[in-house]
């Protein structure tokens, strides 16, 4: 696994990181979708200013604010003129269904990749995605939403 | 600043340079030892004279110009005070030029670097004294300010606080702030535009967004990665043994990146800091170690041509 994978950073401090591999301002984006995604922020609630967002990432407010507008051209945030920027309704469904598009290609072709490299066949692949609790027969955004 | 230059006796230390400053942008001003940052910062700050070009500051000529002076704070790397002045005697000072002084931030930022302001700054570490110089770039909220490596003899925790009050008071009250910086990978956070020189010429200038994907690195089996690569500009090259790491100019579409995939071939991102110094490197036309495979095989090559 590469050592430098935001997820994988994530897990061991416990703190969202920004590196090198994409625009700083898709970054913050995706951080705040995964937060949207996490039902951490909620629908019509509001998410932190540009400048707490630069601030606690240490980042160029003006590029953190090219993060958020983007989400806002997206139609997952939305302004309130003079309040500040509020989570979208329907902005998680949003969310989650443009990422189940990209995830063939972000995690399964990647997978397979390296399968094939360690001769791992399709059946064995399917074995271990078995043993992974909510992998079976449940989908995985049912069972989400009925923990929430 | 048009086509300026500035020569010291038998040194060309800015060779032709033109540089525009956005009004509320944090520039990152970056380069070697010698490169000419420094003088860059000073003749903008009115406090030296270029050899020749033009130069014009919030629209008018800066020098002797007590309207643009008073908008413009330069923080030296090694400011001198007089012999008797201690802090609150800068800080005193600071407050009567500068017209955008708060004087609350000065000595909330003071006590934040625990500085003695009855100290004689004579007597001030090296980190207290760029301290000295960091509270009243911060404090005197000029409308452009220049950094020159402000964070000598700073440690690691002291360097961070710089950063986040930089980074709070800028987001209050948005300025122009040109950081001039050898520790890149602290600042490119920070930075919206850099402007990268490298023996008095501008060789890059161009918003940090804009930089932090102009390059790749692309490691595999030699032969591969060769192929790959074949049509592109190759900014440096590295052999181990039968791989091959390039980095290259540009970046690479989807279906580039999941062909690179495929042929085992790993993708990895370029930092600032990593791009500045093939930059620089190229620049300087730094030659390969003699024992590197490229070196050898340029010798080999000459070596047939005699």
């Amino acid at each position: 696994m590469d050592l430098r994978s935001p997820a994988l950073l994530r897990r061991v401090w416990g703190d969202p990181v920004i590196d090198d591999s994409k625009p700083i301002f898709v970054q913050i984006a995706e951080l705040i979708e995964n937060d949207i995604v996490d039902g951490v922020l909620a629908e019509e609630s509001q998410v932190p200013s540009t400048n707490e967002f630069a601030a606690f990432h240490r980042i160029n407010p003006a590029t953190a604010a090219k993060g958020v507008n983007r989400l806002v051209d997206d139609g997952i945030l939305y302004k309130r003129r003079g309040i500040g920027m509020f989570v979208a309704t329907g902005a998680r469904a949003a969310v989650i269904g443009r990422r189940r598009e990209d995830f063939y290609e972000q995690f399964v072709r990647p997978m397979a990749t390296e399968a094939r490299k360690l001769g791992i066949d399709g059946e064995q692949l399917a074995a271990m995605l078995a043993r992974e609790p909510g992998l079976g027969t449940q989908n995985m955004a049912g069972q989400r939403e009925g923990a929430m | 600043m048009e086509n300026v230059s500035k020569v010291y006796r038998d040194v060309r230390a800015l060779d032709g340079v033109s540089i525009t400053l956005e009004q509320g942008k944090i520039y990152g001003l970056l380069g070697r030892n010698g490169a000419g940052k420094t003088t860059l910062m000073s003749l903008l700050a009115a406090q030296g004279f270029a050899s020749s070009g033009e130069i014009s500051v919030f629209g008018e000529h800066p020098y002797e110009n007590e309207r643009v002076l008073s908008r413009i704070c330069f923080i030296r790397e090694s400011q001198k005070y007089p012999d008797d002045f201690k802090p609150e005697h800068a800080f005193k000072a600071a407050a009567i030029f500068y017209k955008n002084w708060d004087n609350a931030l000065a000595m909330q930022l003071a006590r934040d670097f625990q500085l003695p302001m009855k100290r004689r700054i004579k007597k001030l570490s090296r980190g207290q004294l760029s301290a000295v110089g960091v509270v009243i770039g911060l404090a005197s909220r000029a409308e452009l300010t220049f950094f020159d490596e402000p964070y000598l003899g700073l440690d690691a925790v002291a360097r961070q606080l710089f950063y986040d009050r930089l980074l709070g008071d800028y987001a209050q009250f948005p300025r122009t702030i040109v950081l001039s910086s050898h520790l890149i990978d602290e600042v490119a956070n920070m930075l919206e535009h850099v402007i990268l020189i490298d023996k008095g010429k501008i060789i890059l200038d161009d918003d940090a967004e804009n930089i932090r994907g102009s390059a790749i690195t692309l490691a595999g089996a030699s032969a591969r990665v060769e192929s790959f690569a074949a049509a592109r500009t190759v900014l440096h090259r590295e052999h181990l043994g039968a791989l091959t790491s390039l980095t290259l100019e540009g970046t690479l579409s989807p279906a580039e990146r999941r062909a690179a995939a495929e042929l085992g071939l790993e993708l990895g991102p370029v930092s600032l800091q990593q791009l500045v110094i093939r930059k620089t490197l190229d620049a300087a036309g730094v030659e390969e170690p003699a024992d590197s495979p490229d070196a050898a095989r340029k010798n080999a090559r000459m070596g047939a041509s005699r």
